[in-house]
């Protein structure tokens, strides 16, 4: 039977290791629109659907951590106790494709396909989110930033996958905001996830569809912990704002598409970056 | 033929009435057979190789890898084409497969076709086919054919028409005078049922059976039957379900491939287009580049219009000449113009061939008329509306083509009636984020936000054009009690069959209406284009049943000692009029055996002379619509808040069937506005995909509030005129003129793209 | 001609599995794993209604229901849907009888074509079992999956609000 259908992760890593050159199918968005239109000729699948533990989610709140599965649909992060941890994932998670497309499509395949459109990445980027990779020698855990090494290339090795992600509960402010020239069920054109930690008064900012990977303007964000007070209860400037977008646009390496152009990208990141800013002080 | 309009009842199902579509049940529990639907006993699939290269010379072909595939029954190609080589709906210039040693000449063309048991095995079959092509520089620029520098890349040469109108005195200046130059991107009809057609060859080999999603059934079986080298009467072609059209299947797509598969198989054949061969399948609308100078007096009244227009047909002719002799015509607009020197060119590149579209033509000539409407406005300082009231057309005004405006033209009516619509409320701080430019992506808050507001008024002629005699053809047979029309045109959605009913159930008086399949055994009914149907196939609907009425009114007085010149349909009755004697219609038609076919003609229309000059299109019907957007000035985002629109309809036949028809339209115009395109760049299409192609959601889409202007046209069978286009036409510029209100930029060009407005 | 009729498989197919669909258990012999759901409803298991306009999830006229969740048929790779339940169109209304839904569809215009309905159909039955009361901005956003060009949409918001009212008098 070429579509082989673990039930737990024990079988899981059973199933891949016995099958490593096996293509891994968690809901399908992406890998069969490959088969419908590009021509991929499916041999062995493993299908992740039924792998319990995949799809659950799970708090530790002395760790201030999430722990949510590879598994897990789009449409369960846009509302309910998701939503309300991590807001900017559920904001990310509400511009995914459409309904239909949130219903099946999962955090495991936006991290296996890594486009740098893909919308809950940015989210990840900001957060500094941990991936949890189960492979033949065991778990390992990935760093965001090491995990996604280019267009479309993450570092998981031969009969690797990914478990789960793990993002921490920050204190402050967080959002999302996605450029796409429809009102609804469109690929971005540019995004952004902005988290204000206020507590520590630190920032983070990563963006998509603008480079070959998520981008982290970390010149950016020094750039504005150095200026200003990102504290609770304390006042942005509005050229502080304008400056941040313009140094964000600078970090961004966009490129011309028939989708945009590289100086549209440039400049919508540098406006989401200045309104996400904004935002996060209103 | 009589133009009487025929008495409207309240008696559920006839005219004036919200009938209910015949096919509604089947379409809404998923039974109705679309042509992809389609099956048949022993069938295989087939499959279309298409050049990567918009242009190159075929050095060779090999299709031994094809068959050596397991469940591969047949390749064909060029040679196996036994009758003529090449199709066309005017001109028979494109070729049913490019031929070894012939070239390509656009992205897409058909090499070579395969039918095997499964799609997959189609698809293995196609990359094993070895094509050799010698690549060659194609022709992408327009303007290069129209200045002679082009290469000539057919043997017709590389201009399909040009036509200039000379009217009136050219030599005069206008005290004002605006003037642009505006382009149109090259739209997509994007229906959603895909191509597909179903042969089923005759057991003779001597013929085939059909089922086709088609505009226009017996041109098709015309174009079929001439390359298949078969008599037209030994091919029936039923009409498969069709999932919309738009003007994309009145070209020839899949139909010959697919009857070539079969006869060479010997077995039913089904070709089913995906979404990236639809693409490059069809023709799309003509991209188009047009100059306009106006000029005016001091008050504002348009004394003599300049124009250039240049529309790229791509690569075969398709309608292109019609199609530029449209958008020339057109470039007055719903407006009164003594004087006009319009110089129009139509040609051929290597670019995807470009045909009909909903709008044909005049969607490109009122994006350009309407962008220097406003224009006029701003520099004569009047308002939008009385610009354009200032210079409404009316019934006996003089067009520029000497042809007089006799059609009944309420256009002023159209932009009073779109002026007295509420305006929408203001955006609201508190706005939900999915009614803002944006909407879910969150870029904006309402602070970001600029509201704009835009006019555009249009003209629109119905029916062909130009000594075109789009005559149709319907049969009515009353037997046994039951009444059955038929008709072949062309059902795409826009509920001709129902409209059917409706005509049969009010002439007849009877409330049971049987149709027949649409298919060739009946005279052709031309296609269904050109807003054409209501009034060319409505009105042959009803002379069949007026005549078999006429005939059951023999009977009826002979058989009831009635008055025969005295009788008339009065709901379900006959009536004597002076007896008042009555009969029911259901009963009187028990026994009777009547058949009936008649063919309606529109008055005629002649060609043009060299200055463009001539009495060259059937009618005409107008519009108005009022846009309101929301932009997003940083980003160049746009939300459509509302479209108001007073359409001059003549008679609303269905009023839920007109509405449909407004609403579809602005959507259609919505999306040439701000986000359809396809984008093709050295001759090769970058987005042949709903991914990247757009098309508008329902949260793109505004609220639509319409008014009907009914003003019964009396040259109208029924008294009703064409609604399909128009609604599609005006909407795209009143979306434009309403953005650039808004952020303040001359934005020459649809679709609007997020960088025109803010970089 | 026929719409019903399942096709036989092709020279590379040999899966075999059982889907379950509108309640009855389908047997799919000789088919090619690359099948996506869309296709063996269609193909296979004389199931129509579910219709085929991009095959990558961005127009919804294929959508069906899996286990609860409206989704689109094209993207389910049709073996991988083995034990699960499958509601097309064709299965939502009892005995040929027509749903509210699908009533509601034909009293306020909403169908042109056809060929979104389905899709549409059972992404509203799906959006109205979750949320029972939608105002205007929830229906758009619920059926931005399911694009249709005929009707520029007016007359199927129509519909939904309609089926919307007569629950609610119902109840």
């Amino acid at each position: 039977m070429p579509v082989l259908i673990p039930r737990n992760v024990d079988e899981l890593v059973e199933v891949f290791q016995a099958n490593p050159q096996a293509k891994l199918l968690a809901g399908g968005t992406d890998y069969m629109v490959e088969v419908n239109l590009h021509g991929r000729k499916p041999e062995t699948m493993i299908s992740l659907r039924r792998v319990k533990e995949l799809t659950e989610w799970s708090v530790r709140t002395n760790q201030s951590r999430i722990t949510i599965g590879a598994g897990v649909p789009y449409a369960d992060m846009e509302h309910g106790e998701i939503a309300r941890l991590v807001p900017a994932l559920a904001q990310a998670a509400r511009t995914v494709g459409s309904p239909q497309i949130r219903a099946a499509g999962t955090l495991g395949g936006n991290l296996g396909t890594c486009s740098p459109a893909g919308d809950s990445l940015p989210v990840l980027a900001a957060l500094g989110a941990t991936i949890h990779v189960i492979g033949p020698d065991g778990n390992r855990d990935i760093e965001f930033a090491d995990f996604m090494v280019g267009v479309k290339k993450n570092s998981l090795q031969p009969a690797e996958f990914v478990h789960s992600v793990s993002l921490p509960l920050v204190e402050g402010w967080q959002g999302y905001a996605k450029v796409g020239t429809r009102n609804a069920m469109v690929i971005s054109t540019a995004s952004a996830c902005l988290v204000r930690d206020s507590d520590e008064g630190f920032v983070a900012i990563a963006l998509g569809s603008v480079g070959p990977t998520i981008i982290r303007a970390h010149a950016a964000e020094s750039w504005l912990m150095k200026s200003t007070s990102l504290r609770a209860g304390s006042q942005l400037a509005p050229s502080i704002a304008q400056e941040f977008g313009r140094r964000v646009a600078q970090e961004s390496r966009p490129i011309d598409d028939h989708r945009s152009t590289a100086d549209y990208r440039r400049h919508a990141i540098g406006v989401l970056a200045q309104r996400l800013l904004t935002r996060s002080f209103s | 033929m009589s133009s009487t309009v025929v008495s409207t009842g309240t008696r559920p199902g006839t005219l004036g009435t919200s009938a209910s579509r015949p096919d509604g049940v089947a379409k809404v529990q998923g039974g109705f057979a679309f042509s992809s639907d389609m099956w048949a006993d022993n069938m295989l699939w087939g499959a279309t190789l298409r050049s990567p290269h918009p242009y190159a010379r075929i050095v060779s072909i090999d299709v031994s890898g094809a068959y050596a595939i397991d469940g591969v029954a047949t390749v064909i190609t060029a040679d196996d084409v036994p009758g003529k080589l090449t199709y066309g709906l005017i001109v028979q210039d494109q070729p049913v497969f490019a031929a070894i040693g012939d070239t390509v000449r656009y992205s897409g063309e058909p090499i070579a076709a395969v039918a095997a048991d499964h799609p997959e095995t189609c698809q293995r079959a196609l990359a094993a086919i070895k094509v050799v092509y010698e690549v060659l520089t194609p022709v992408t620029d327009p303007e290069d054919c129209v200045s002679g520098i082009a290469e000539q890349i057919h043997p017709d040469g590389n201009i399909f028409r040009h036509q200039r109108i000379i009217s009136g005195d050219t030599t005069i200046v206008g005290a004002i005078q605006v003037e642009g130059t505006y382009e149109i991107g090259m739209q997509d009809q994007a229906f959603l049922g895909l191509e597909s057609a179903l042969a089923v060859p005759d057991s003779g080999g001597n013929g085939l059976e059909m089922y086709v999603a088609t505009q226009w059934l017996h041109e098709d079986r015309k174009q079929i039957a001439d390359c298949l080298n078969i008599p037209e009467e030994n091919i029936r072609l039923v009409l498969g379900g069709v999932g919309g059209a738009f003007g994309a299947r009145e070209d020839i797509s899949l139909q010959v491939h697919t009857a070539l598969l079969a006869m060479k198989s010997g077995r039913p054949v089904r070709i089913s287009y995906g979404r990236e061969e639809s693409f490059y399948g069809h023709v799309h609308r003509h991209p188009a580049k047009i100059w306009m100078k106006h000029h005016a007096d001091s008050n504002g009244k348009i004394v003599k219009i300049e124009s250039r227009m240049v529309f790229d047909g791509g690569a075969y002719c398709s309608t292109s000449p019609a199609v530029l002799v449209n958008g020339i015509t057109h470039t007055q607009g719903p407006y009164k113009c003594d004087n006009a020197v319009v110089d129009g060119w139509a040609v051929r590149t290597n670019n995807p061939p470009c045909g009909a579209m909903r709008g044909f033509g005049v969607v490109q000539a009122c994006f350009a008329h309407e962008s220097q409407m406003e224009k006029l406005a701003a520099a004569t300082g009047l308002s939008p509306v009385e610009i354009r009231l200032l210079n409404a057309m009316e019934t006996g005004d003089r067009m520029i083509t000497g042809q007089i405006m006799d059609s009944v033209a309420p256009v002023a009516q159209c932009i009073r009636e779109t002026d007295a619509i509420p305006m929408p409320p203001p955006m609201s701080s508190s706005a939900d984020l999915r009614t803002i430019p944006g909407g879910t992506g969150l870029t904006a808050q309402p602070s970001n936000i600029r509201r704009g507001v835009g006019w555009g008024v249009s003209i629109k002629n119905l029916m062909y054009s130009e000594g075109f005699d789009d005559y149709s053809t319907a049969r009515c047979r009353i037997s046994d009690g039951v009444v059955t029309i038929k008709f072949a045109t062309s059902e795409v959605g826009q509920g001709f069959t129902m409209l059917a009913q409706q005509i049969a159930r009010t002439v007849l008086g009877v409330d049971d209406v049987f149709l027949d399949t649409i298919d060739t055994q009946v005279g052709s009914a031309g296609s269904t284009s050109a807003s054409r149907q209501t009034w060319m196939s409505g009105g042959a609907v009803q002379a069949a049943c007026r005549a078999a009425l006429e005939k059951l009114f023999d009977h009826i007085a002979a058989k009831n000692s009635m008055n025969r010149s005295e009788l008339e349909i009065e709901g379900t009755d006959i009536v004597d009029r002076l007896t008042g004697l009555r009969v029911a219609v259901h009963a009187a038609i028990e026994g009777v055996d009547i058949d009936c076919t008649e063919e309606y003609h529109h008055p005629a229309t002649e060609d043009m002379d060299e200055n463009g000059q001539g009495n060259c299109h059937v009618a005409y019907a107008f519009v108005a619509h009022r846009a309101v957007v929301d932009v997003d000035p940083e980003l160049g985002l746009v939300k459509v808040v509302q479209i108001a629109t007073a359409q001059d309809v003549g008679r609303v036949l269905n009023p839920l069937s007109a509405m449909g028809q407004l609403e579809g339209g602005i959507a259609q115009g919505l999306g040439l506005a701000v986000m359809e395109e396809i984008i093709v760049k050295d001759g090769k299409v970058r987005n042949p995909s709903f991914t990247d192609y757009l098309l508008p959601t329902f949260l793109d889409v505004p609220t639509v509030e319409m008014v009907f202007i009914e003003e019964h046209e009396p040259k109208s069978p029924l008294g009703a005129k064409g609604i399909g286009e128009p609604p599609c036409i005006s909407v795209t510029p009143a979306i434009a003129n309403a953005i650039r209100q808004a952020v303040g930029r001359d934005l020459p060009r649809v679709p609007i793209r997020p960088y025109d407005i803010c970089l | 001609m026929s719409t019903n009729i399942p096709v036989s498989g092709a020279a590379q197919s040999h899966e075999m599995y059982s889907l379950r669909v509108n309640g009855l258990v389908h047997e799919v012999e000789d088919a090619w794993i690359g099948e996506s759901l869309l296709y063996v409803l269609r193909e296979r298991l004389g199931l129509p209604g579910a219709k085929g306009a991009c095959e990558q999830g961005e127009c919804g006229s294929c959508t069906v229901i899996v286990d609860s969740k409206a989704v689109c048929s094209c993207l389910v790779m049709a073996a991988d849907a083995v034990d699960t339940e499958i509601l097309t169109v064709e299965g939502l209304g009892p005995d040929g009888a027509l749903t509210d839904v699908q009533s509601a569809f034909l009293s306020e215009g909403g169908v042109q074509c056809g060929f979104c309905t389905p899709g549409f159909i059972v992404a509203v039955h799906h959006l109205l079992e979750n949320n029972p009361q939608p105002s205007d901005d929830e229906i758009r956003e619920s059926l931005s999956g399911n694009i249709c060009r005929c009707t520029g949409y007016g007359r199927i918001l129509e519909a939904v609000r309609t089926v919307a009212d007569q629950r609610r008098q119902n109840s």
